[in-house]
């Protein structure tokens, strides 16, 4: 009787005892990661102390989170565990999407649909939708006609058409001929360094390069100095206006350079994996090089093509650091992405900016969806 | 047999013509910073960055004084056999034997050089521009005539410090989330599993531009704007979808029977996720963590949205990018600053090239 009191009451205890420390020491790792998160925001320590605790901090952080729900997840009884286990796996990666992507879709989208400030703050859905403020779709009336739009939409098809085309001419053109070269890996690792380059350094290096000085002193910029040696006029090219919209092509140039290289290594992949009897057979036959290249090199990578193209395409959509960096989007080159922060963020008109980052999506899905489709085909990894 | 070897040669030498143009252009930009950064600050305001290749330049062989000579500027002057007005002097004339006469400065102190053409290279290199865009205090400088400029240099080695931070843990935070995303979808049972993978591959399309004015939103209401967390969240968030995707693809394809065995052995979830899943991994959480650390290194949008307001947090291409606005004439800092921010990335960039073609082929670009 006194035993089984006694481990009735021990139980009871190491339960309690249990409960509390499964409690306890989430709660205490949130206060210590909480603690963290003060320090790295209000302390004045040296900057060199903060970046190291900043880092530990960040990922140690996430390891311990992890840890630490697992190890309550495991306390629990068995139906539970398996139950709620897959969720501490995969829950943090759903919520984290869910913030930052899905729900904010819906609502920019929301918020497109109201004038500069958005819904008004403090009113329930039906009292923001029937306040003044609720514009309905006149955003995107404007976003189709206003002509700072529109000339961004002209630029964004240049930068579609020119920029996509040049890196998989370039890329394509560089990658056949590093094949059959004598310096192959060289020449693909310089052509290939410009990917790790940021838009802003790459406006810094093209900026040296379109570097413009009056007439008659001498020009410190490449482009320049060559055509004042030949006879022409210097000019600040991606500034000049006169000939817009052709200056885009100016900051065009700067992408190709940084997108060749990505295009190149597509495709030197895809053209090794061409059988070679297949060109031999074509090359007995009397073929020439450009019959092979046309009749069985590009049908063979057709796939590759599409999927680099693609990517391309989706990336100049997108594009706009270079142009932020290198004009600001004056002189005739705004984008779609210019638009949306000029909008958005200096003009602080947050239902236009809204709308055209909701009809930069829509212009995203359909060929993201078939650049999806194409690196399935192709069994990534 | 004889001319289709002759041939045969022929287009191979064509080949590696053609791309040895390629890439000359190519690098040329980059080579013409990189000369640029360690050239004198003057040099590189007056004189092309290719002067450090030989080239003939006029250099004074011997000084003649007007006076002395009884020269009047105000008319035509006879110098060494040629003649001119003070204007042609002033640009140079040369004579029959290949010198040039030329008056350097006004008319009353001037003094007449005779120079001759010479192969020369600019070789003035020093790592001064590196340490004033790095050191953050003011330079002062003596131009050739002898006045003195004070020019402010550029604190970057905070701005670098800054990046290490944003750009560190904004690697490994994604990448840990997605791995135990995918590790989930790939290897657990539960309810919704489906839904939720329709959704991570739906999340592939949303350009991040979409986010930006409804997490600010939230960013404020948090008062989480111009922290380190936001910005780690924000490019957690925006590179989820892709590293989850992509690990999935990677750990499904892990042999069934090696983790089996494992769970067998009685080895929870956790543990075969830590000591098995993850190394095995290794190559496809390599690739990504390149990209990731690529793009958020050198990534300005989000950095501008959400850490914008605060200059003590500034990163590398905030920095660099308010050089360019505010001082895009100081070509000496811009030249060095630039390559102090690719100087990582490229760094990266040489060490792991095999995992970053790979990364690339099994599309780890962000479009």
């Amino acid at each position: 009787m006194e035993a089984r009191s006694q481990s009735f009451l021990g139980g009871i205890l190491s339960f309690v005892g249990r409960v509390l420390l499964a409690v306890s020491i989430p709660l205490i790792s949130f206060y210590v990661l909480y603690l963290g998160f003060l320090f790295l925001r209000d302390s004045k320590a040296p900057r060199e102390v903060i970046v190291l605790v900043a880092i530990i901090w960040g990922v140690g952080g996430v390891g311990l989170l992890y840890s630490v729900f697992n190890w309550f997840v495991e306390k629990l009884p068995d139906p539970w565990k398996g139950r709620l286990l897959p969720f501490v796996f995969v829950g943090p990666a759903i919520a984290i999407l869910s913030w930052y992507l899905a729900i904010p879709t819906l609502r920019t989208f929301y918020i497109s649909l109201f004038g500069r400030d958005g819904p008004p703050a403090g009113l329930n859905f039906f009292q923001q939708i029937s306040s003044d403020s609720f514009v309905g779709l006149s955003n995107y009336l404007s976003v189709f006609t206003e002509d700072l739009m529109l000339e961004a939409f002209r630029n964004n098809l240049m930068w579609i058409i020119f920029g996509s085309t040049f890196s998989v001419v370039f890329g394509l053109l560089i990658a056949v001929l590093a094949d059959r070269s004598s310096f192959e890996k060289l020449a693909k690792s310089l052509i290939f360094l410009p990917m790790a380059i940021s838009f802003v350094g790459a406006s810094i290096i093209w900026n040296f390069i379109y570097e413009y000085r009056p007439e008659g002193q001498t020009q410190i910029g490449l482009l320049n100095s060559i055509i004042t040696g030949f006879g022409g006029t210097p000019r600040a090219w991606p500034q000049w206006v006169d000939i817009a919209p052709w200056n885009n092509l100016f900051l065009i140039v700067i992408v190709v350079w940084l997108q060749a290289g990505f295009a190149m290594v597509l495709f030197s992949a895809a053209l090794k994996g061409i059988p070679e009897e297949l060109m031999e057979a074509g090359r007995i036959d009397g073929a020439s090089e450009f019959q092979v290249f046309f009749g069985i090199m590009l049908p063979y990578i057709r796939g590759t093509l599409i999927s680099v193209w693609t990517t391309i395409v989706i990336f100049t959509l997108k594009i706009f650091d270079v142009v932020w960096v290198m004009t600001g989007g004056q002189f005739g080159t705004h984008v779609i992405a210019t638009q949306f922060y000029r909008q958005s963020f200096t003009n602080r008109n947050s239902g236009f900016g809204s709308a055209i980052a909701i009809v930069l999506l829509i212009a995203v899905i359909p060929v993201m969806i078939y650049n999806l489709k194409q690196f399935r085909e192709q069994e990534a990894f | 047999m004889k001319g289709q070897k002759k041939q045969k040669q022929l287009g191979k030498f064509l080949v590696n013509l053609t791309l040895l143009i390629l890439v000359l252009i190519w690098t040329l930009p980059t080579v013409g910073i990189f000369v640029s950064s360690f050239r004198n600050r003057l040099k590189i305001d007056t004189t092309g960055w290719w002067m450090i290749f030989p080239h003939r330049e006029w250099q004074p062989v011997s000084e003649l004084d007007p006076k002395a000579l009884g020269l009047d500027p105000n008319g035509v002057m006879e110098v060494e056999g040629v003649s001119g007005t003070f204007d042609e002097f002033r640009a140079g004339v040369e004579t029959s034997n290949g010198k040039r006469i030329t008056w350097i400065g006004n008319k009353r102190i001037g003094k007449i050089e005779v120079q001759e053409q010479v192969w020369t290279v600019d070789w003035d290199f020093s790592l001064d521009n590196y340490k004033q865009v790095l050191g953050g205090q003011d330079f002062t400088f003596k131009r050739p005539d002898g006045t003195v400029e004070v020019v402010p240099g550029d604190n970057m080695v905070n701005a670098f410090l800054n990046s290490l931070a944003v750009a560190i843990p904004s690697t490994v935070i994604p990448i840990l989330i997605a791995a135990f995303g995918a590790y989930a979808f790939a290897w657990m049972k539960f309810p919704g599993r489906r839904a939720m993978f329709i959704m991570v591959v739906a999340l592939l399309v949303v350009p991040l531009q979409i986010a930006l004015v409804p997490i600010l939103r939230d960013y404020k209401a948090l008062n989480l704007n111009g922290t380190f967390l936001a910005i780690w969240l924000a490019h957690t968030g925006f590179g989820l979808a892709l590293a989850t995707y992509l690990l999935y693809n990677y750990i499904s394809g892990l042999p069934r029977d090696i983790l089996e065995s494992a769970f067998i052995d009685g080895a929870s979830h956790f543990t075969v996720f830590t000591t098995l899943v993850l190394p095995l991994s290794v190559p496809a959480l390599a690739s990504f963590a390149i990209f990731q650390f690529l793009w958020v290194w050198n990534d300005y949008l989000v950095a501008l949205i959400f850490l914008g307001g605060n200059p003590e947090f500034e990163l590398v291409t905030q920095r660099m990018a308010a050089i360019v606005g505010a001082r895009g004439q100081d070509w000496h800092l811009l030249t060095a600053g630039a390559f102090v921010s690719m100087l990582l990335p490229l760094i990266v960039f040489f060490s792991l090239q095999r995992f970053f073609v790979r990364g690339l082929l099994a599309g780890s670009v962000k479009g």
